[in-house]
């Protein structure tokens, strides 16, 4: 059987053009604006990537930083984050859900428990920043027996020969980090460079789903269409910070944006 | 979980970095494993190497000035009345603290890797003001993280790490303090590790930071064993070796060379800072039961609450204020090799007072949680007991602060 997220691949590829991906702080502005935005952009979206915020994010720039702070401020807490999964996954068409932290809070939580969450709430895959390969095989099996995809990460850094043992423990989709740095930076590589990148990865294995984050805005995500998927995060945590700097309305503003990356990509 | 003997606490760990089989180990994103892979290789390649040995040795002598003193605390003894108090005083070191080992074993390894450019973290000032001048001293273009909170308090470190050409990057996140500074330290690599080495302040983050780290301060009880066979012509039957804990740095760095000993002979009592006696804060994961967590790359004891969120700390010692601990004082709890404890604010400041006042020394507010369980412990003991306090810091960074503080004292 396709999994979900493979199957927002498959049409998005049908469609000729590369899966569109957002990434949203779960709790951002609060529990309420995140799952409507989350509802206003699904048309537009092949699968929503979810953080739950973490207060040490090391991984993380400046606005998804600001994101998270805001969303715990609000007093956001794991089995809200599960709640809005849920909601989400009550409209129709609601697209894969992709969730994405620091291993703390899961372990935390306990993993069993989290995995069993996430059955429930229809979460379909899981990013988990701070567990690279190999410490992660343990837990990325945990997540396969419980139909959860578990992401894992590549880098530029990432060796040829640890590139094929990742991916040969991967699932459905794969997540290359298109530059050295934190999330939110400003792109430093070429999007020519980053593809060569890419094509490398795609290389080891061309059934595998590869997206390409990090960086990623209005101005650049058209360079990048020949990937199987592109991931917009900060620039739509920033929007969300402008409108509330502004008094505007963040669900509206976001969706906007949304619209225009697609647009770009099409 | 078992403590192995004649092999060295910071090797004592599995193949992916953990302790006991839980502490430690590299949490890090996959962006830093390469350069975590090659600084490993790096280091163990250097840490048998005859010449960078010989050269990391011309440098803790000449450089850092080698053995710091071991002496005995007349008059506070006298003043107590038990055991005899003596002090390692570490911040005869370069600097006025034991954080200049690290930094100069980081600036060398640095250069040897063909790196230009060092960058680290900082929360008294201690950890940022050494690597400034090590920075300084061997070339290479510094950057420091620290806490906005932690500027304003440690003035003094700060001025020394400009002086030394460092560029003092401070951090607004979170508390403004030493976990953030660290947070910001790592995104900051994990931006340029292609050009930059970063150096960890304390015997914390990802394992390869935790060895290098205990490694450098190792040197402390390297010293002290030798002093202490030299003053009692053998190592006597009671000691006791008192050691704040922030990180654990220095603690380790005290402990290493004694922890073979049956515990009965020589006790290792860490001390944690306990914060403000009227606050529900504090920066002791250790002694107040704190649970298993991650945090900057590593398992480790962590104050946090259930969902996994770091814990606000509080300390009038911004070197303590730290919410996690290093791996190896986990594993040293566990085994029940080591124990731990905590000091107050107020305790701290109160012993620094009584300290200062029978003894030409000069204990920053990290130690002086240290001398605060010394004078606590040691009236209760007899005379054949050997108190060592390791006086790992200066206080001229403290001068605010102990001037603020002293009067409500
Ligand atoms: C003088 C002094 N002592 C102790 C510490 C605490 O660190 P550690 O526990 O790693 O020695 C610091 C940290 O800044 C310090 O400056």
């Amino acid at each position: 059987m396709s999994s979900p997220i493979r199957v927002a691949f498959e049409k998005a590829n049908k469609e000729n053009r590369p899966a569109l991906l957002t990434y949203t702080v779960a709790g951002d502005s609060n529990k309420k604006i995140s799952l409507n935005i989350l509802k206003r952009i699904s048309d537009h979206v092949d699968i929503c990537e979810i953080g739950f915020p973490h207060n040490t994010p090391i991984a993380d720039g400046g606005q998804i930083q600001t994101s998270s702070y805001r969303a715990i401020k609000k007093g956001i807490k794991i089995n809200d984050i599960f709640e809005i999964v849920k909601n989400y996954k009550k409209i129709k068409d609601a697209k894969p859900v992709i969730l994405m932290g620091y291993y703390n809070m899961i372990y935390q939580y306990n993993e069993n428990k989290f995995l069993r969450k996430c059955k429930e709430s229809g979460v379909n895959g899981l990013i988990v920043v701070d567990l690279p390969w190999p410490e992660n095989i343990n837990f990325a099996n945990k997540c396969k027996k419980n139909l959860v995809s578990f992401i894992q990460l590549l880098s530029p850094t990432t060796s040829l020969k640890r590139l094929k043992k990742i991916i040969k423990d991967s699932h459905d989709m794969i997540y290359y980090i298109s530059m050295l740095s934190t999330t939110g930076g400003k792109l430093k590589v070429s999007p020519k460079q980053i593809l060569s990148n890419y094509q490398r990865i795609k290389k080891i294995d061309n059934k595998k789903k590869c997206v390409i984050g990090f960086g990623i805005t209005e101005k650049n995500i058209d360079k990048l269409k020949s990937a199987d998927g592109i991931v917009c995060g900060s620039i739509i945590c920033k929007e969300i910070t402008k409108s509330i700097t502004l008094g505007q309305n963040p669900v509206t503003n976001v969706s906007k944006l949304v619209k225009k990356l697609k647009k770009k990509i099409i | 979980m078992i403590l192995k003997k004649k092999v060295p606490l910071i090797d004592q760990h599995d193949k992916y970095g953990f302790w006991g089989g839980k502490f430690g180990g590299s949490y890090i994103p996959e962006t830093l494993k390469k350069p975590i892979d090659d600084l490993t290789i790096s280091f163990n390649k250097l840490r048998k190497n005859k010449i960078f040995l010989k050269k990391k040795n011309f440098y803790f002598k000449n450089y850092i000035g080698t053995p710091t003193r071991f002496i005995k605390l007349e008059n506070l003894s006298e003043h107590l009345g038990g055991a005899q108090i003596w002090a390692k005083v570490v911040s005869d070191a370069n600097g006025g603290a034991h954080k200049i080992y690290n930094a100069t074993v980081h600036a060398l390894i640095c250069k040897s890797m063909g790196k230009k450019y060092i960058v680290g973290d900082t929360g008294a000032g201690y950890a940022g003001k050494m690597l400034s001048m090590a920075a300084k001293k061997f070339g290479l273009k510094c950057k420091i993280f620290m806490g906005a909170k932690d500027i304003k308090r440690q003035k003094p470190n700060c001025d020394a790490m400009r002086k030394n050409g460092a560029e003092i990057i401070p951090v607004t996140t979170g508390s403004q303090t030493l976990v953030d500074a660290v947070s910001e330290c790592m995104r900051y690599w994990v931006s340029n590790c292609d050009t930059t080495h970063m150096c960890v302040g304390s015997t914390v983050g990802p394992n390869i930071f935790v060895k290098i780290c205990g490694w450098s301060t190792s040197q402390i009880s390297k010293e002290l064993k030798i002093q202490i066979k030299n003053e009692f012509k053998k190592i006597p039957n009671k000691i006791k070796l008192i050691n704040c804990v922030g990180g654990g740095s220095s603690a380790y760095g005290f402990w290493s060379e004694f922890i073979d000993f049956p515990k009965k002979q020589i006790e290792l009592i860490g001390v944690e800072a306990g914060g403000p006696k009227k606050s529900k804060l504090h920066a002791a994961p250790l002694s107040k039961g704190a649970k298993l967590g991650v945090l900057h790359g590593a398992a480790s004891y962590v104050c946090q609450n259930l969902e996994g969120q770091i814990n606000e700390t509080e300390s009038i010692s911004a070197g303590l204020d730290y919410p996690g601990v290093s791996p190896i004082h986990c594993f040293l709890k566990d085994t029940k090799r080591a124990i731990y404890t905590y000091a107050t604010d107020e305790e701290a400041l109160k012993a620094y007072k009584l300290v200062t006042k029978f003894e030409s020394l000069n204990p920053s507010l990290e130690p002086s949680h240290a001398f605060a369980e010394a004078i606590k412990i040691s009236p209760k003991l007899t005379r054949d007991t050997i108190v060592i306090v390791n006086s790992c810091g200066d206080a001229k960074k403290d001068r605010d602060i102990l001037k603020m503080r002293l009067k409500t004292i």
